[in-house]
């Protein structure tokens, strides 16, 4: 539309001026585009996304529901191998040994670790943005954050983990209920522990960024060190901040379920994916499929997100995205 | 690079005062009690003493002091007690008692030396965590290197999805898996690891290669994937360069060019990587022993959180940083010594 202006007459201009010109995203979303992998991790992270958020209106079953007559129900494709299965369509993914329904369970468990991990992806990524931005564009506060940035990397992050969860489990829940106080703890811990790596990789790229002609022509038209953050560095550094983005995902779900397999997550009657998978090692023999549909649910959400950030990288990488 | 290594070393020193400060802090405001376990029954003012007995009743910073010496000044003596007494390399030499009568780090569950908890659980720790590890760089590196080479065959397909896969399933979901697999259906392997097992003749090897097959395998997975992603893009990156094309214009054999030229140079990331992936994988055991019941480290900083054992919890994680700190400075330095374009002075 834009880019009659730009067409020259001459033969021997060469076949890239010719193509239509695109924006840097749109580059981007078709280099990401023929990354299958990605593409099928998008799919799938929009389907369990789907599924947590309005599964709840189709399947109305409460997830803590206990109904004890249903109890040990097993899910209904048992039948195609075993007649005589205590199963039926009330409740297609079977029951636990309370009686509650698995689906439910599996939608509200993913409901709880979604949101877990979005959280704490969020807030790592804010405190890895703003520590990066700060130490990389002041270079007063840069030794010292650095400095800072190591010391977090050298704790021994998991034990840590474990000792906040299980330390501040008490006063949080007295104060904030016990779903809450737990949300806030889980997310607070994976959270502050998990922005280093972001930190680094966006004071690396500031750094070289603070010095390209652009930010000086803002700074030489009087812009405020503020604005040039916000307006001119920031949305720079958007797409390493958006690999990573991926990556902290990934982690804090696996950190939430890990952290629930050992015992220090959610209370038990609140699920989680984690929560179910735990829950349900003890009985995994007579009942499989307890511990195989929470942790399929876990590892494939994990592994789409995973795959979504390895065609992020080949997208936003200028070399990789010519060819 | 000898300063380079000296100075690092004098570096970690407050980082390790850091971090202990750091732990120290974070359980001081824990708010389980230690006597939570001692009957109803006992009155107050015993139970005063009881918490005076184990240090409780000092302010903060005599605690943590006196902990810092417990831990660099009096455990060493320990050790080195140890050392000229029962160990065979230098028990020829005159027995030292510098640690006679001294006050060690206690356990507050078993009421004795954390460390001697240390040296029972460190030898399982090792041997799983180890010994996965090892087989994981084993596997990992020949699999990096061919599907490097190999760019976009089925080989290299099949060998990205399945290091991908391996990167994002949970142990805690590959552990019982496994056990349902192999130990349950097929009955081939045993379910947990049995830390009392002695190896004294053939037989009984074989038993404990058989309880070390399962937790080995759900670490290795990790580690496999982890390295074998590195070493994959490393060797892409050397094998695009031109002193490749030069070497293979020289007329040397593909094998050379290859597993000499190619592999040494892509060496000098992976190396690193692997020095600093070791202590990430003593901290992610914690959950594999939990799933196999091996009794080491991880196993019994758990058992230790839950019965709120201050001091243990404490020594543990310190030990895990310590490790870390360890293996950082060794990664540093390593990088320096196997490529001679990083210069640190």
């Amino acid at each position: 539309m834009t880019d009659a202006p730009l067409k020259t007459p001459e033969p021997t201009v060469d076949r890239v001026s010719e193509a239509k010109s695109s924006s840097q995203w749109r580059d981007v979303w078709k280099q990401f585009k023929r990354h299958k992998g990605a593409v099928m991790g998008g799919g799938f992270l929009a389907f369990i996304t789907l599924f947590v958020l309005i599964g709840p209106y189709i399947w109305a079953l409460e997830a803590t529901k206990l109904d004890i007559r249903a109890k040990d129900m097993r899910p209904m494709y048992t039948v195609l191998w075993n007649g005589e299965a205590k199963v039926g369509w009330a409740h297609p993914l079977g029951t636990d040994q309370l009686g509650r329904d698995l689906l439910s369970q599996l939608i509200e468990g993913g409901r709880a670790s979604m949101a877990v991990g979005w959280a704490a992806m969020i807030l790592a990524l804010f405190l890895g943005t703003t520590i990066g931005v700060l130490a990389g564009f002041f270079k007063r506060m840069d030794f010292w954050l650095m400095r800072f940035t190591d010391l977090v990397l050298s704790l021994p992050i998991l034990p840590l983990l474990l000792v906040a969860v299980t330390l501040f489990r008490q006063p949080l829940r007295a104060n904030f209920g016990p779903e809450m106080g737990m949300f806030i703890l889980i997310v607070g811990v994976v959270g502050i522990t998990s922005w280093m790596q972001t930190a680094r990789i966006v004071r690396a790229d500031v750094l070289a960024l603070k010095e390209r002609e652009f930010v000086l022509a803002a700074r030489s038209i009087g812009t405020t060190p503020t604005k040039i953050i916000t307006r001119h560095l920031i949305p720079n550094v958007m797409s390493p901040i958006m690999v990573s983005a991926t990556l902290g995902l990934a982690t804090a779900i696996i950190t939430e379920s890990a952290l629930s397999f050992l015992g220090v997550g959610f209370p038990s009657d609140f699920p989680t994916w984690g929560k179910l998978l735990s829950d349900a090692v003890q009985r995994m023999e007579q009942f499989p499929e307890r511990v195989l549909l929470p942790g399929l649910m876990i590892s494939l959400t994990v592994l789409s997100v995973n795959y979504i950030g390895d065609g992020l990288r080949d997208a936003l990488d200028p070399r990789i995205r010519g060819r | 690079m000898l300063t380079f290594t000296f100075r690092r070393l004098v570096l970690s020193i407050p980082t390790l005062l850091f971090i202990s400060l750091a732990i120290f802090m974070l359980l001081q405001m824990a708010p389980g009690d230690p006597m939570a376990q001692v009957p109803l029954t006992v009155p107050p003012d015993v139970k005063q003493k009881m918490r005076e007995a184990l240090g409780l009743g000092q302010p903060v910073h005599v605690q943590y002091w006196k902990w810092l010496v417990q831990f660099f000044w009096i455990e060493p003596q320990v050790f080195i007690d140890w050392l000229t007494r029962e160990s065979w390399t230098l028990g020829w030499l005159p027995d030292t008692s510098f640690a006679e009568g001294k006050l060690r780090v206690i356990s507050w569950q078993t009421r004795g030396p954390v460390m001697s908890l240390v040296v029972q659980s460190l030898p399982q720790t090792f041997w799983v965590v180890g010994m996965s590890y090892v087989v994981g760089v084993l596997i990992a590196l020949p699999v990096g290197i061919y599907s490097a080479y190999r760019h976009y065959s089925i080989f290299d397909q099949t060998g990205t999805f399945i290091t991908m896969v391996g990167f994002s399933i949970p142990p805690f979901f590959t552990g019982p898996l496994l056990i349902v697999i192999f130990a349950v259906q097929l009955g081939w392997l045993p379910s947990t690891y049995n830390t009392v097992h002695q190896v004294v003749d053939w037989d009984s090897f074989v038993i404990q290669m058989k309880q070390m097959v399962l937790p080995v395998m759900v670490l290795a997975l990790q580690t496999t994937a982890q390295i074998s992603r590195y070493m994959r893009s490393a060797m892409l990156d050397n094998l695009k360069q031109d002193y490749v094309r030069t070497a293979r214009a020289k007329g040397l054999r593909e094998s050379v060019v290859v597993m000499v030229h190619v592999l040494r140079n892509s060496m000098i990331p992976v190396v690193t990587v692997i020095a600093l992936g070791i202590p990430a994988i003593f901290g992610g055991a914690i959950i594999t022993e939990n799933v196999f019941k091996v009794n080491g480290l991880g196993y019994q900083l758990l058992i230790a959180l839950f019965a709120n054992d201050i001091p243990t919890v404490m020594t543990l994680t310190f030990i895990f940083a310590i490790l870390i700190v360890l293996f950082n400075l060794i990664a540093d330095v390593l990088y320096g010594v196997l490529d001679p374009r990083i210069r640190y002075d």
